[in-house]
C-alpha cells in the first residue's frame, strides 16, 4: 500500500511539487514551468517507484504462471482493473480492457463493433473539433463500409452547434464519436444531452476521454455512454496503457480485435474459441509494469480529491485568461464558458511557433501548432495556436512568468 | 552573390558572428532580424509545388540554374525559420552543384541551432535542407546532359 505522507488534504502546491521530480530541473538555465499537460502530465515519484518496484522485485507474466511472483504481478494488474472500474464508475470490472491509449481504444471500436454493424448508407456523427485519432478510424471504416461521416459545426467561440446535431441525427445514425474536453480549445463538450438525443435516434455513443478523464468526474452509469476511452499518460500515469470503457452487453457481442495468447479460451487447427471479457481483447503479453504504476496515480488524484484538484487548476485557467486577455494583440481561441484547464491563443501577425520557440528558450514548455486538429485549425482559419496546459502543479507564478514570457517575445518578434 | 566567398569561407563568417553574443536574447535577436531583411517571395512562388510542408511552419523554395550556379529563393510564415533560412540561403545560394551537395552545413550546430534541424521541430528546415540538394542534384544532371 503505498503513503503520500507529503499530501495533506489542505491542498498546498509546493507540497503537490514536491512529488514531482522533474519539476525541480532547468531548462536552458530557467527553472522548469511545464505547461503541456495536455499533451501529457508529468508523474509523481510514487508512480515512479511502483514501476521501478515492479522490475526489481515482482516481474513476472501474468494470468498466466502459479509461481509466487507471477501470482503478486497479477494480482498488481488487476488491482489497476479494479481501481479503474471506480474511477469512472463502471458497472462491472470486465467492462475494463486496458489498452495502449485513447487511440488505441477507438480503433478497436472501429475495427470489431464498427466492422461488424456499420453497412452501407448508415451515418457516424462526429465533430469539427474532434482529435485526429477521433477523426482518422472513422474515415477509414466509412470509406470501407461506404458509410458517411457527418461533422456537426461548431460556433465561433468553440462550442458544438447542438442545433445541428439535432438535425443531423436521423434513423440512418449508428454511431456518435464525440470529445468530452476539446485538447485545442478546452470546451467541455454536453456529452450527457448528447448521449440522450443519440439513444434516442438508436445510435451508440463513444466518448473520447483523453483530456476530460484527468479533469472531470467521470461517471459512465450516469452519462450511460456506450464505450469511453481515456489515457494513462495524461493523468500522471506512465505511457503506454489506457482504458476502453464500453457496455457488457456490447463487448460481449463483438468480434475480436487482436488474435493470439490470452484472449482465446481454446485453441485446435478447426476451431478456436475466444476468453471471456474483458481478456477477449488483451490478446498477448500486456504492459504489466505500467498497468500496475498507473494505479498509484489513481489512488495519488483520489488522495488529494479530483474536486479540490478542478478547484486550483479552474483558478489557473481564470487567473492565465484574465492575464493573457490584457496582452494587446493577443486573442483567445476557445471561449466555451465551461473549460477543462487549458487555454489557447494567437498573437496578430506573430506565427505560434515564433513564440513556442521564444518561451522555451525561458524555460517554459508550451505546445504549438494544430494540436492533432487541423480540421478545427481550418474551420478557425488559423495555422495553429500556443496552448499553454494547467495540471494540479501548476502555480499562478508559473503563469506570471507564462505571461511575462509572452510579453518578452512579442518585444522580440515585433 | 557569394561569387567570391565558398560555402566554407560563408560558414565560416557566420560561426564569428555568433561567438560575440552572450545570451540567447542576442542570438535569437539577430536571427529574427535576418529574417525580417529576407526579401519576401512574391505570391506567384507561393504554390503547392514549393512548399516544404512542416508541421508547424511553411517554408517555400524555389531554385534557379544560372552559369552553373544554383540561386535559391525562400520564404517561412514563421520569422526565426525565416532567419534560419536566410543564413541557409546566404552560406549555400549562388555555388556549384558539387559544392552544394558536397555543403556538410556544421556552422548549424556550431551556433547552436541545431535542435531548429531536428526532427521534432517539423518546422521544415530538414526538409529544406534536403530539397536544397535535391535541387542541385537536377541541376548537375541537367548540365551532365547538355555536355
Amino acid at each position: 500500500m503505498e503513503t503520500f505522507s507529503t499530501i495533506s488534504p489542505v491542498f498546498d502546491v509546493d507540497t503537490i511539487r514536491q512529488n514531482f521530480p522533474v519539476l525541480s530541473r532547468q531548462v536552458n538555465g530557467n527553472p522548469l514551468v511545464y505547461l503541456d499537460n495536455a499533451a501529457t502530465s508529468q508523474k509523481p515519484r510514487a508512480v515512479i517507484d511502483a514501476l521501478s518496484k515492479y522490475y526489481t522485485l515482482y516481474n513476472a507474466n501474468i494470468h498466466r504462471g502459479l509461481h509466487s511472483l507471477a501470482e503478486e504481478a497479477t494480482a498488481a494488474y488487476e488491482a489497476t482493473r479494479y481501481a479503474v472500474q471506480k474511477f469512472i464508475g463502471a458497472a462491472a470490472v470486465e467492462e475494463i480492457i486496458f489498452t495502449r491509449g485513447t487511440t488505441e481504444g477507438i480503433n478497436l471500436v472501429a475495427n470489431t463493433w464498427g466492422r461488424q454493424n456499420i453497412q452501407a448508407g448508415d451515418e457516424i456523427i462526429i465533430s469539427e473539433m474532434e482529435h485526429h485519432s477521433n477523426i482518422v478510424p472513422w474515415q477509414i471504416l466509412c470509406e470501407e463500409k461506404n458509410a458517411i461521416l457527418k461533422v456537426i459545426p461548431i460556433t465561433d467561440e468553440g462550442e458544438l452547434r447542438m442545433d445541428v446535431y439535432k438535425n443531423l441525427l436521423s434513423d440512418k445514425t449508428k454511431l456518435v464519436s464525440i470529445t468530452h474536453a476539446s485538447n485545442s480549445l478546452g470546451t467541455i463538450n454536453p456529452v450527457k444531452e448528447i448521449i440522450s438525443l443519440a439513444h434516442q435516434a438508436g445510435a451508440l455513443v463513444l466518448i473520447d476521454g483523453a483530456q476530460s478523464a484527468v479533469h472531470l468526474d467521470i461517471d459512465v452509469l450516469d452519462l450511460d455512454c456506450d464505450f469511453f476511452a481515456f489515457s494513462g499518460h495524461k493523468i500522471y500515469g506512465p505511457t503506454g496503457v489506457g482504458v476502453l470503457y464500453g457496455k457488457k452487453e456490447l463487448l460481449e457481442n463483438m468480434p475480436p480485435y487482436m488474435g493470439g495468447g490470452e484472449m482465446i479460451k481454446e485453441v485446435s487447427f478447426e476451431k478456436t474459441t475466444y476468453n471471456e471479457l474483458p481478456y477477449k481483447y488483451e490478446a498477448g503479453t500486456p504492459n504489466i509494469g505500467d498497468t500496475i504504476a498507473l494505479k498509484i496515480a489513481l489512488d495519488f488524484i483520489n488522495k488529494i480529491g479530483k474536486s479540490t484538484i478542478r478547484k486550483h487548476e479552474t483558478d489557473l485557467l481564470t487567473y492565465a485568461t484574465r492575464q493573457l486577455e490584457d496582452i494587446p494583440g493577443l486573442s483567445i481561441i476557445g471561449k466555451a464558458p465551461e473549460k477543462v484547464s487549458l487555454i489557447s491563443f494567437v498573437i496578430k501577425n506573430i506565427h505560434p511557433q515564433d513564440i513556442g520557440v521564444l518561451l522555451d528558450n525561458q524555460g517554459i514548455a508550451v505546445r504549438t501548432g494544430h494540436h492533432c486538429t487541423q480540421p478545427l485549425m481550418r474551420r478557425l482559419g488559423i495555422p495553429g495556436t500556443v496552448r499553454a496546459s494547467f495540471a494540479m502543479y501548476n502555480t499562478r507564478q508559473e503563469v506570471d512568468k507564462l505571461v511575462s514570457g509572452i510579453q518578452k517575445a512579442i518585444k522580440m518578434l515585433s | 552573390m557569394n561569387n567570391y566567398k565558398t560555402i566554407a569561407e560563408t560558414e565560416k563568417d557566420i560561426i564569428e558572428d555568433f561567438a560575440l553574443f552572450d545570451t540567447w536574447e542576442e542570438k535569437y535577436e539577430y536571427i529574427i532580424d535576418l529574417g525580417k531583411k529576407l526579401p519576401p517571395l512574391a505570391d506567384e512562388h507561393k504554390i503547392e509545388e514549393n512548399i516544404i510542408k512542416g508541421c508547424q511552419s511553411t517554408v517555400w523554395l524555389i531554385a534557379d540554374y544560372r552559369d552553373h550556379k544554383v540561386f535559391y529563393q525562400a520564404d517561412s510564415d514563421a520569422m526565426i525559420v525565416k532567419g534560419l533560412v536566410s543564413m541557409l540561403i546566404q552560406v549555400l545560394s549562388g555555388h556549384s552543384p558539387d559544392e552544394i551537395i558536397g555543403a556538410k552545413l556544421d556552422f548549424i550546430r556550431e551556433i547552436g541551432m541545431m535542435n531548429h534541424l531536428a526532427q521534432t521541430r517539423s518546422n521544415g528546415l530538414l526538409a529544406m535542407v534536403k530539397q536544397i540538394k535535391n535541387y542541385a542534384l537536377a541541376f548537375k544532371s541537367i548540365k551532365t546532359i547538355e555536355v
